[in-house]
């Protein structure tokens, strides 16, 4: 049965050992701290492989890459200085997460990850329960509010504000106050509302889940028979209530076994701490993800979890 | 039934309450927004960049121009620090001012219409404009030699130029006064940067705050009558001075003769009489009797 907040992760260690359970955390904490330091190689060390920051940049000095948040404010805000290349460089990310999707961006590129990840390691930490209820949807609220934005100021006005953009700006060409933005996120996720941030709010996190929520590359749970509901995954998954489609609930409605939506952020944290090994990465294609009961099917499953929720 | 009510209600209550929390947000942020949208008038953007309006909607605030410039002169504004909008690039010229390089490496890797990429000849960029702002510190105003911002400009000549005039507090001197012409001014900013004062006299304004802008409907003349190539209207009647018999004015020295007898075009200003204009009204009279 479930497992106690304090035991959190002790059956997975004694299972596969340190590296065993911690392969993909480590994985895309070596991800994350090394796309910023090619960010800073060219500064530093003269070696130019990305220039540059996330909004926009050029790998190699050749292929362009543009941020679809960016890029959907450029439109918004009238369009004025899109070039072919801005449409290319949306194009080349956009696919990208299209394929390796759902949020792949959000666990393996985005540096407030690190920011919220830690915020939930310190409220489990400290036993920190109470949460405000924020409606998972707020996000693409946030989202509409982002657009809307844009097209009344005529401006990127998000970027403004936008953590994700000012951290990462800020980690490779200067700060400013913009560490009272990534604080103010830190104490939000920690004091008042679990996975509050990257979980509800961020209109990015939205915008990569609508990319990624056809894509191939995705957690798996072919093993999903091995279960014993010891509700380790729930605790660690930011995206908690995606997971029951995936594990036994999804196999009696005979949903294909894997996490499909779109809001998974492919972080693997599921695989790392189930003991089981119920949870792999690999492939789903179109075709099995048309074979299962019709898409509404696995919404219907996320929603039942939503309101057996407590 | 009840329990349907009761969730019904909490539903929109959730709802009511992320739609407040999401136009409160917005609102904050759209204020927020027009106040940076001003860019202060001692930042310039660099060489190409979009009018100010259009470049805060087409910059991604990625920083390539910042890499790509060889003298590392552009910046991106940071939160709290920099009045700019956040991310956005520019520079200060009295820090650091823009070398016009020939190939301009700023432009081409920008990956949005944000520096306009049609921009090849770095001569023909407008940063904004040189303006000798203040002619009561500059010392060239004083009579002193300096001409620093005048030999520092990489288009000495054309975009700041000497002008010479007399110098009226030593009566003997000439003061070699800087002139920038708005048609040749890239508003690099070299000039600035250069200027030998505690605080630069000579200094970069955004053009909007540097130039003043005709009456559409107005029209000069003489230059109309030049590209019409004669007098567009009835021409005016001479105009007749009531001047004494055999006394005329002259419209190019600005003086009155007796006719026939020209007054010499450079005449020393010393041999001027003293009592000004009646004096040499009265002395016109006095030599046609
Ligand atoms: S939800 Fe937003 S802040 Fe969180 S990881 Fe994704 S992009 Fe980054
Ligand atoms: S299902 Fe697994 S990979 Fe997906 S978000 Fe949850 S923990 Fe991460
Ligand atoms: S023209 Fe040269 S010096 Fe001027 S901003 Fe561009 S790269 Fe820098
Ligand atoms: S390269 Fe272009 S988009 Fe990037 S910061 Fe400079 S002006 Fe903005």
């Amino acid at each position: 049965m479930a497992t106690p907040l304090e035991e959190l992760g002790h059956d997975a260690l004694a299972q596969k050992g340190w590296l065993g359970a911690y392969k993909w955390l480590i994985a895309r904490r070596i991800a994350q701290v090394a796309i910023i330091g090619l960010f800073l190689l060219g500064p530093l060390g003269g070696v130019w492989i990305l220039k540059g920051n996330l909004s926009s940049s050029l790998l190699l000095d050749t292929v362009p890459m543009v941020e679809p948040i960016t890029f959907l404010q450029m439109l918004a805000a009238g369009a004025a200085g899109i070039t072919t290349t801005t449409i290319i460089g949306v194009l080349i990310v956009a696919v990208f997460y299209a394929l390796v999707g759902g949020r792949a961006y959000c666990a393996w590129v985005c540096p407030v990850n690190m920011v919220t990840d830690a915020a939930a390691w310190l409220r489990r930490k400290l036993g920190i329960k109470s949460t405000s209820k924020i409606p998972d949807w707020a996000r693409w609220w946030m989202l509409g509010a982002v657009i809307v934005l844009a097209m009344a100021t005529g401006s990127l006005a998000y970027e403004l504000v936008n953590p994700v953009s000012m951290t990462h700006r800020g980690l490779i060409y200067g700060m400013g106050a913009g560490w009272a933005v990534i604080v103010a996120v830190f104490a939000y996720d920690l004091l008042i509302a679990k996975h509050g941030w990257c979980g509800h709010l961020c209109p990015m996190g939205a915008l990569y889940s609508a990319i990624g929520s056809y894509s191939v590359v995705r957690m798996r749970s072919d093993n999903r028979a091995a279960c014993d509901d010891c509700m380790e995954c729930f605790e660690v998954c930011p995206e908690p209530r995606i997971l029951p489609a995936a594990l036994k609930q999804g196999q009696k409605q005979g949903l294909p076994p894997a996490v499909l939506s779109g809001l998974c952020t492919n972080c693997g944290r599921c695989a790392d701490i189930c003991s089981k090994d119920v949870f792999a990465f690999g492939l789903v294609l179109p075709r099995e993800r048309m074979a299962g009961p019709s898409r509404e099917g696995a919404g219907r499953a996320e929603d039942e979890t939503l309101k057996q929720a407590p | 039934m009840a329990a349907k009510t009761v969730n019904r209600r909490r539903f929109l209550t959730t709802m009511a309450r992320t739609a407040c929390g999401v136009s409160l947000f917005a609102l904050g942020l759209g204020f927020y927004a027009r106040g940076s949208k001003a860019l202060p008038p001692e930042y310039i953007r660099p060489p190409g960049a979009l009018e100010e309006e259009k470049f805060l909607s087409a910059c991604t605030r990625c920083g390539i121009c910042v890499r790509d410039c060889p003298y590392d002169i552009l910046k991106l504004a940071e939160l709290g620090r920099d009045n700019a909008a956040t991310g956005t690039p520019y520079f200060h010229a009295r820090s650091g001012a823009c070398e016009m390089c020939e190939d301009i490496p700023c432009i081409p890797n920008c990956p949005t219409g944000a520096l306009d990429h049609s921009l090849t000849d770095i001569n023909k960029a407008r940063m904004g404009l040189a303006v000798v702002i203040d002619q009561e510190n500059c010392i060239a105003f004083q009579g002193l030699r300096c001409e620093v911002c005048y030999n520092v400009c990489p288009l000495r000549g054309k975009a700041l130029s000497l002008d010479y005039q007399p110098n009226k507090r030593s009566g003997r001197h000439a003061l070699f006064i800087p002139v920038v012409h708005s048609d040749a001014c890239t508003g690099c900013g070299l000039c600035e940067r250069a200027c030998i004062l505690e605080r630069e006299a000579i200094k970069v304004l955004p053009i909007r705050l540097a130039k003043g802008e005709l009456g559409h409907h107005y029209r000069f003349g003489w230059k109309e009558k030049a590209k019409h190539g004669g007098a567009l209207v009835t021409p005016d009647k001479e105009h007749h001075f009531n001047l004494p018999k055999g006394v005329e004015y002259d419209y190019s020295t600005g003086r009155i003769y007796v006719k026939n007898k020209p007054a010499a075009p450079n005449a020393p200003q010393a041999a001027k009489p003293k009592g000004g204009a009646a004096s040499i009204l009265n002395r016109g009279i006095q030599e046609a009797k």
